[in-house]
């Protein structure tokens, strides 16, 4: 009996690597369910990526269902993404507003320029500073969020067309449907 | 016992020993040369070993970046948002290092404070921050808004 | 039109994948010969399909077909057609497509050279393959489809990583799959082989030459990551114990350890079980590895991309491959018959202590590639393992793998006299010592230890392999007969073991010799401005802006010179891509079998001065030639004529003997 006690000991060790291996997938911070989920949007001002006079804020936003969306020129999957942005824009059914995140102006507005704009309007944070308030890990990062300012949900990488028709639309005819 | 079976003895139990010493050396020069991360927050409190290598992560500071006279010593800040630390590096930067991005140095505490790095390391890829600082500016965060609403909730 | 064609191509393939895996393998329990011979035509109807995916998906590339999102994300109008090419597998969809495509390819090589195995045998070997393409095939279609369309279509794409706009690295991910993948098929065979219970020493000739193959394209792949590393990145490392590096180490070592458990399999019929389990271990390690690099678990510098939800499919499929092979390994291994028996001093125990060595350093490596994991999963913190441990640790074993390694091949079979043993080591323990001694005094560059052991340990493999070479030579009369020898039965394989131990000898020349020799410097210089680093003289004349095909480049000019006469003019770079912006650090190298001259632009300081780092690297392309030695000597190993030539013998000594028989008895009587 022990002789095939003695066979089983690979099995063994690999039962335990495989719980190991287990383990470290649920702890990756992209699995983890957003902190900012149902908290109140973390409150920003900072001056349009076109305009440096003007100034966009939180404050300005409230009372409707409206997505933002992190991106910035050196994001490569934001390019990827950007065509879906358009196509959501183009259907009316959300403001899309930017976070520039931690670009360059003229690039910035030279992108949009180049490859379309679907943003109402686009804040500049070139720091960063508000991008890790909103728990920003790395571009490109979307948040939509309800009339009373409340953030509903997080998505990290780029949108594809089966996220926005299976996810985002649905959501967003839920959160207008509620009372404003 | 016949003379074959302690042969197998001998080799059995030389293998067995052999082993058992390659895993102990193994197993304590591994304590020994394992880096332990921590957050700005956990050096400044205390927490972080004085005399022992570790790794130290963070965002960089925007405006810390201070080359000294020399060309290839600079100093810089990191922090997790809550707390800051000053790195000192001579050396090449890697290319992907800039402010504002979140970076992972290897080195050892100075008396004044100051980490003294051996090594700096951005990743590949500006998309992704290195989990664990990305961890620690998570933490930092949250234990900021506690600390928020605790100050708040008085009223 | 295409991409659907593709997709659709996939699709079709997992439908004959799955009659691959299923029909033939329980044919071959049942006894159901129509079952048993549905497994070539699956495979080659696998192979053709998972072709015409491929070919689709590299059209689309060629032809910039942003409505495709992998092309979208990957491709690029300016990209230089040939990294459209490799573009296909840059990143996760398409390298996983070149698994499923090399994968099936290996499976049709096995269908059709295995004319002379027993049907059943090749049945259940293919029907394994046919499972591990399940898993590939329903991790393609379900979870990371290339053909995925996007709508709208963009007009640009979003360009491949610079990193991997180089030849090096565009060959380097084809040939370690070659390698990962070819090992499933000596998984299969052991599979195989548990599930018929029969384990003899024909099941370790047939899986042999796969193995050895398969290994052949694991070394070329990994040394080219390592060169691609050193002249790429532009940091002069060529190693960094990196999990990904690390994967694709652990499953050479278990291979290593497997080819060398094969031939004991083969000519003893010892060792059996350890060969089946080194078998199964060497192509888990290559799933592990797989898993790994994908699953976002380990952080690396270079890993794709990581989603922990590919992740858990892969997870469930390496718990199904290789939970379910170690459990038959379980049930089935305790019945396999031992094989010949063995002294204490002879080849069998020295061989023991070789798989016994790389298995314990093969653990070593998944320790400190998975430690951070298991600290951080069991809240012990956030740990990194460095560099110095894993060196120190492989370092430490080195030396003792070495030893054997020169005692091995003059070791006989079964038992060998230990006075007589030490006899033929006379002389190469003799050379080794004095060498060693030499070479550690301060007669060279400066007084050493670490060179002297290394040039003790490098002079042993040789000298002994010298000796291994004089004894067989003795019973073959002179040189031509050492042609001839090469040429024949059992020949190759023997010069494929000296030229491959060879190999060895030159690898830990190159690695010690530039690790403790080299020199390095980062040094702010102006222009004009000249530095002493290893002999010579560095001469920067300063910083150019400079236009490439598709990025924009900082050049600089540094002058080298020794003692006053020109060596090089060298010209490091700091690109930046014009779609990726991201900056890249290209060297300037000069390269001799002796030394490489070495230099890389850090970054500018203001008034034309720059920072720049300085290397000089003696015998640093020895790594890479060993490397390459080693390659070699597997291929000759794999080469060998026995493995056709003893199928025709058992055909022509059958018809022999039936023919003699008769004349036999007639001369008895």
């Amino acid at each position: 009996m022990s002789r095939h006690l003695r066979y089983l000991v690979p099995l063994a060790i690999f039962a335990v690597l495989a719980a190991f291996l287990y383990r470290g997938l649920s702890l990756d911070p992209k699995l983890v369910p957003s902190p900012l989920i149902d908290k109140p949007v973390p409150s920003f001002s900072l001056p349009t990526l076109k305009d440096p006079e003007a100034m966009i804020s939180d404050t300005t936003l409230k009372g409707k269902v409206w997505m933002m969306n992190i991106w910035a020129t050196w994001c490569s999957a934001c390019r990827a993404e950007h065509e879906v942005l358009l196509h959501l824009a183009r259907t009316g059914k959300i403001s899309i507003y930017g976070l520039n995140y931690k670009d360059k102006r003229p690039a910035a507005i030279r992108w949009l320029q180049q490859l379309g704009d679907p943003y109402v309007a686009n804040a500049f944070d070139e720091q960063g500073r508000v991008g890790i308030d909103w728990g920003v890990y790395g571009a490109p990062e979307t948040f939509i969020v309800d009339k009373q300012g409340i953030i509903r949900y997080k998505h990290i990488g780029p949108l594809s067309i089966d996220i926005v028709n299976n996810e985002i639309l649905p959501l967003i005819l839920e959160l207008e449907s509620a009372a404003g | 016992m016949t003379p074959r079976r302690k042969k197998r003895l001998y080799l059995v139990s030389l293998i067995v020993i052999g082993v058992g010493i390659a895993a102990a050396l193994g197993l304590n020069a591994f304590n020994e040369n394992i880096m332990f991360f921590h957050a700005p927050t956990a050096v400044v409190q205390g927490e972080a070993p004085k005399d022992h290598v570790f790794r130290l992560g963070g965002l960089v500071t925007n405006g810390s970046v201070r080359r000294q006279p020399d060309g290839l010593t600079v100093l810089f800040d990191v922090t997790d948002n809550a707390e800051t630390v000053t790195i000192q590096y001579t050396g090449i930067l890697p290319d992907l290092f800039r402010e504002g991005q979140g970076i992972v140095a290897n080195g050892k505490l100075r008396d004044d404070g100051v980490f003294v790095a051996d090594e700096v390391l951005a990743k590949h890829d500006e998309n992704y921050m290195p989990p664990e600082v990305a961890d620690a500016l998570k933490t930092a965060h949250q234990e900021g808004v506690e600390k928020a609403a605790g100050n708040a909730a008085p009223q | 039109m295409i991409p659907e064609l593709g997709h659709f191509a996939l699709i079709l393939t997992l439908c004959l994948t799955l009659v691959l895996s299923i029909f033939p393998m329980i044919g071959s329990l049942n006894n159901t010969p129509a079952w048993v011979s549905l497994a070539r035509p699956a495979a080659w109807g696998q192979f053709v399909f998972v072709a015409i995916a491929f070919a689709c998906l590299l059209s689309s590339f060629l032809n910039d077909d942003f409505s495709v999102l992998y092309v979208a994300q990957h491709g690029n109008t300016q990209l230089p057609t040939i990294y459209k090419v490799s573009a296909v597998w840059g990143a996760h969809e398409g390298s996983l497509l070149l698994w499923a495509l090399i994968l099936s390819g290996w499976t049709l090589a096995v269908a059709i050279f295995s004319r002379d195995l027993p049907e059943e045998v090749v049945a259940r070997v293919l029907s394994v393959m046919g499972i591990v393409s399940i898993g590939f095939l329903s991790f393609l279609i379900f979870t990371s489809n290339p053909f995925e369309r996007t709508f709208p279509v963009p007009l640009e794409g979003g360009d491949l990583n610079p990193l991997l706009q180089d030849l090096g690295l565009a060959i380097h991910p084809p040939m370690l799959y070659m390698g990962y993948v070819g090992l499933s098929v000596a998984f299969s065979f052991a599979i195989a082989a548990l599930v018929g219970g029969k384990l003899d020493a024909a099941w370790a000739r047939w899986s042999r030459p796969w193995t050895l193959v398969a290994w052949v394209f694991l070394t070329i792949g990994i040394t080219l990551g390592s060169w691609w590393a050193y002249y790429e990145l532009g940091w002069g490392g060529w190693w960094f114990w990196d999990p990904v590096e690390n994967a694709s180490f652990m499953p050479w070592l278990a291979g290593t350890a497997l080819i060398h458990s094969l031939a004991v399999a083969e000519k003893r019929g010892a060792f059996k079980r350890w060969t089946v389990l080194l078998a199964l271990l060497a192509f888990s390690l290559s799933l592990l590895g797989t898993f790994l690099v994908r699953s976002g678990v380990l952080t690396s510098v270079h890993s794709f991309a990581s989603d922990p939800e590919r992740g858990l499919f892969i997870l469930i499929f390496l718990c199904v491959v290789i939970g379910g092979s170690l459990a038959l390994y379980a049930w089935r291994a305790p019945d396999v018959t031992s094989g010949g028996r063995f002294d204490l001093l002879s080849r069998e125990t020295l061989l023991l202590g070789n798989n016994l060595l790389l298995v314990v350093i093969t653990a070593f490596i998944l320790l400190g590639t998975l430690a951070p994991l298991v600290y951080d999963a069991l809240g012990w913190g956030k740990i990194s393992v460095g560099f110095p441990w894993f060196n120190a640790m492989f370092v430490s074993f080195t030396p003792f793998l070495v030893v054997l390694m020169g005692i091995g091949p003059l070791t006989r079979w079964k038992h060998h006299d230990a006075g007589d043993l030490a006899r033929q080591l006379r002389i190469a323990f003799l050379v080794s010592i004095a060498g060693g001694l030499i070479a550690a005094s301060p007669l060279f560059h400066q007084a050493s230890i670490g060179a002297g052991l290394a040039v003790m340990l490098s002079l042993w493999v040789v000298t002994t392999l010298l000796a291994s070479i004089r004894l067989r030579l003795k019973h073959r009369d002179g040189l031509a007969a050492m042609g001839r020898d090469f040429l024949s039965r059992g020949g190759r394989s023997y010069y494929g073991m000296v030229v491959a131990h060879l190999g060895i000898a030159v690898f830990i020349i190159g690695v010690t010799f530039v690790s403790l020799f080299e020199v390095e410097e980062d040094i702010r210089m102006s222009p004009g401005q000249t530095a002493e680093l290893g002999g010579y003289t560095f001469r920067f004349e300063g910083v150019q802006p400079h236009q490439g095909a598709n990025y924009r480049a900082d050049r600089g000019t540094i002058r080298v010179t020794k003692d006053g006469e020109e060596v090089t003019l060298l010209h490091p770079e700091k690109r930046t891509y014009l779609v990726q912006t991201k900056p890249m650090t290209e060297a300037g190298i000069d390269g001799r079998l002796m030394r490489d001259i070495y230099v890389s632009l850090g970054e500018s300081l203001g008034r034309g001065d720059w920072s720049l780092r300085l290397y000089y690297k003696p015998f640093v392309r020895w790594i890479w030639l060993g490397g390459i030695l080693i390659a070699v000597g597997g291929l000759l190993a794999a080469s060998d004529r026995r493995y056709r030539i003893k199928v025709r013998r058992t055909v022509v000594d059958t018809a022999k003997s039936i023919r003699s028989k008769p004349l036999a008895a007639e001369s008895r009587s």
